[in-house]
């Protein structure tokens, strides 16, 4: 695949999609449902202005969204209170499911919103992002809408506020631009092309959802790219710049800990193509240091990347697809 | 009271439920536009934004006008007056200020909410909750984000506006976010000026008393509070910001003072400048440095009169609300509608803390009392209940 071309056709702008009443026309004429979902644990700074923006705009205004759902692993603070109080429906991982054994991290709550929601689209966004806007959402169904061979849309973030050559750096995060692109250069160029391949905000069609994996912790963002690019190759991807996104900064440890639940997904990945031959079961323990009166020690961390499996192998889901 | 303004009152709670059930819409045009930063004179973006929002609810003739305000009119059934209502566009923050907007269940936090972001959203919302009462105006209805407002801008956009619309205007409603119960009808004399000390390049620093800018400029600020000033009418100085010098240990170049005169009087405004100025000038003779006095804006005192029938009918509605109203003078937009002699008022839409913070808190309950006050008060503006002849 020649990279170029891909990025030239299957990149966009948020305002490429602008006209939402165009989107709508064309999402009723394909009789879509969109949904969105924003898995939270302790986000009550920041839940609050996404739930009233994206209902206000895009249920109220412009019927865009079907469903918004806040998806929480639990919460000790306000943030299922807050998002109920402007109206989104929320829901408890634990509680959907409850049969199957408890787990607890994002790539959980993603999982289980294909379960709990309605749409043939999901749209998954952060919930700390603090410039939130409505081209989250429409920047990133709006390919989907348009352009029905697509079936991943990812984000990415390209703001320069001022840059004086024509050429300019773009690119991701401190763990894309170490970790992870070395990685898909070496064993998956194609996809090198997605400009932020751990950018939380995704929208993806249900067929394409409901029948990959899902890494509980770190890495489920690496786990489905490889796995619809393995499964559609790269013309189900398409991304779209949403321009500048406004969170929390990470620490250098804690991108750590990341990249090593990163590292352990793309691993087991490579050994189920067969790229890798199998090896060992790996160790889950990520070591960092600290030195505490001068002594130097290791803190350890348990960073297991278990799995649920694909959602159409589930019981429960196949009766519910069903009785649809 | 009239029995049909009385009709008007005992709308008041559908008024407010009609803002409740407008909550989400109120809010997101709130986040939106505070998030859109607009300094004095760099109001565009938010000037695009309300365009837009009126440009989509229908109204008629959304333009922008050549000082940058943003306009539409619904439309009136006889369309023979017109009543504006204006929000000033611009706010006090620099574009480089984090303008992220931060919403709780109970209330509203970041740079300018309550000083003016709802006093804009509400324009951007107002045509929709009209529309879902079902109300129609008589009068034009001009809903107008102004420019220029603030410090230096000096109301530019709304005097602009005054200076070049030519039909008829019954009453201007200025809205400011913070707080509910405000009611300005009359505007005090105001001056607002700044005072440039300037040491040139070839100052002979070897002279006697030579110390620079700052000093100097506290010399000057001494002789500005010596300056008496009278009981009655009354009359204040306020020394609202002060910067100068560059370094620990550099005699200073530069420092400069802002400040403003408020009176009762124009006479007393009119004396102070004059005596501001000879000051300037006594101080460069004394110094060798370029003293200058800047007047940035003057504003003549004036309005309504507390029995006006425009302030009765506001104090009634405030007080069918169960809100408590505060009679305060102003230096805002009201002084362009005052040298017009077009009625107008200032109204306040919550409750808040923090103004001019960047922390600025807003609360969320209140804003439905706020807006079912200006609806009834357009209303009864519209059916003449405000006029002084009618």
């Amino acid at each position: 695949m020649n990279i170029n071309n891909w990025l030239k056709n299957n990149t966009y702008h948020h305002s490429n999609f602008e006209d939402i009443k165009e989107l709508i026309e064309e999402k009723e004429k394909q009789g879509l449902t969109i949904s969105l979902c924003i898995p939270t644990l302790n986000e009550e700074k920041t839940i609050g202005k996404e739930v009233v923006m994206f209902k206000s705009e895009l249920m109220n205004r412009y019927p865009l969204l079907d469903e918004i759902a806040v998806i929480d692993s639990g919460s000790e603070d306000k943030t299922l209170e807050i998002a109920a109080s402007f109206g989104a429906d929320t829901y408890l991982a634990s509680e959907i499911l409850p049969d199957l054994e408890p787990m607890r991290g994002k790539g959980e709550n993603l999982w289980k919103a294909i379960y709990q929601l309605k749409g043939d689209i999901i749209v998954y966004i952060d919930a700390d992002i603090k410039n939130i806007h409505p081209r989250f959402v429409y920047g990133m169904v709006g390919p989907l809408i348009k352009r029905p061979e697509v079936k991943y849309v990812k984000a990415f973030y390209d703001r320069p506020l001022a840059f004086s050559d024509s050429i300019r750096p773009s690119g991701g995060g401190r763990v894309t631009e170490i970790l992870t692109r070395p990685l898909f250069s070496l064993f998956f160029p194609d996809l090198t092309a997605i400009i932020q391949p751990l950018s939380g905000e995704y929208a993806v069609r249900r067929e394409v959802l409901e029948s990959i994996p899902f890494p509980i912790g770190y890495g489920v963002e690496t786990s489905h790219l490889l796995d619809v690019y393995q499964k559609y190759g790269m013309s189900a991807f398409a991304q779209t710049d949403l321009d500048q996104r406004v969170h929390r900064n990470q620490t250098t440890r804690a991108l750590g800990k990341m990249s090593f639940g990163i590292l352990q997904t793309f691993l087991n990945r490579l050994v189920q193509y067969g790229i890798l031959q199998k090896f060992d079961e790996l160790p889950t323990v990520f070591r960092q240091f600290q030195v505490k009166d001068e002594i130097f020690e290791t803190v350890e961390f348990n960073i297991p990347e278990a799995e649920r499996p694909p959602m159409n192998t589930i019981p429960e889901y196949k009766k519910r697809k069903r009785g649809k | 009271m009239n029995t049909s303004c009385q009709e008007i009152l005992d709308r008041l709670p559908e008024y407010e439920k009609a803002v409740e059930e407008l909550k989400e819409t109120l809010l997101t045009n709130l986040i939106m536009l505070s998030e859109i930063p607009a300094p004095t004179f760099e109001e565009q973006d938010r000037n695009r934004f309300l365009l837009n929002r009126f440009t989509e609810y229908n109204l008629q003739n959304c333009s922008s006008d050549e000082k940058g305000n943003a306009l539409g009119i619904i439309p009136g059934k006889s369309r023979d007056s017109n009543i504006l209502v204006v929000a000033h566009l611009d706010t006090i923050y620099p574009s480089n200020v984090d303008h992220t907007i931060t919403v709780e269940p109970d209330k509203v936090i970041g740079p300018g909410v309550g000083d003016n972001g709802l006093g804009l959203a509400t324009l951007a919302t107002l045509p929709i909750i009209l529309e879902k009462l079902g109300i129609e105006f008589e009068s034009n209805l001009i809903l107008m984000g102004s420019s220029r407002s603030l410090g230096n801008g000096d109301i530019e956009g709304l005097r602009f506006f005054m200076e070049n619309f030519k039909n008829p205007v019954t009453a201007g409603i200025c809205l400011e976010g913070v707080k509910l119960g405000r009611l300005s009808y009359s505007s005090i004399g105001m001056l607002r000026g700044e005072i440039k000390y300037e040491v040139p390049e070839e100052y002979d620093w070897t002279r006697f008393s030579s110390v620079g800018a700052i000093v100097n400029m506290n010399e000057m600020i001494n002789k500005l509070l010596e300056i008496p000033l009278p009981l009655k009418p009354k009359t204040s100085f306020i020394l609202g910001s002060i910067s100068g010098g560059t370094s620990y240990n550099k005699n200073p170049m530069k420092a400069s003072l802002r400040f403003e005169v408020r009176s009762e009087s124009e006479e007393m405004v009119e004396n102070l400048a004059v005596r501001i100025q000879s000051l300037a000038e006594e101080m460069t003779s004394m110094t060798g440095a370029n003293v200058r006095f800047l007047e940035i804006a003057r504003r003549k005192p004036g309005g309504t009169q507390f029995s006006h029938p425009l302030n009765k009918v506001s104090r009634d509605i405030l007080e069918n609300l169960d809100v408590t109203p505060r009679l305060s003078p102003s230096t805002s937009e009201l002084s362009a509608f005052i040298d017009k002699d077009i009625p107008a008022l200032t109204i306040g839409l919550t409750d808040g803390e923090r103004l001019g913070e960047i922390d600025e808190m807003i609360n969320i309950e209140p804003m439905k009392k706020g807006i079912a006050q200006l609806i009834a008060l357009l209303q009864a503006v519209d059916k003449g209940y405000c006029s002084e002849y009618k």
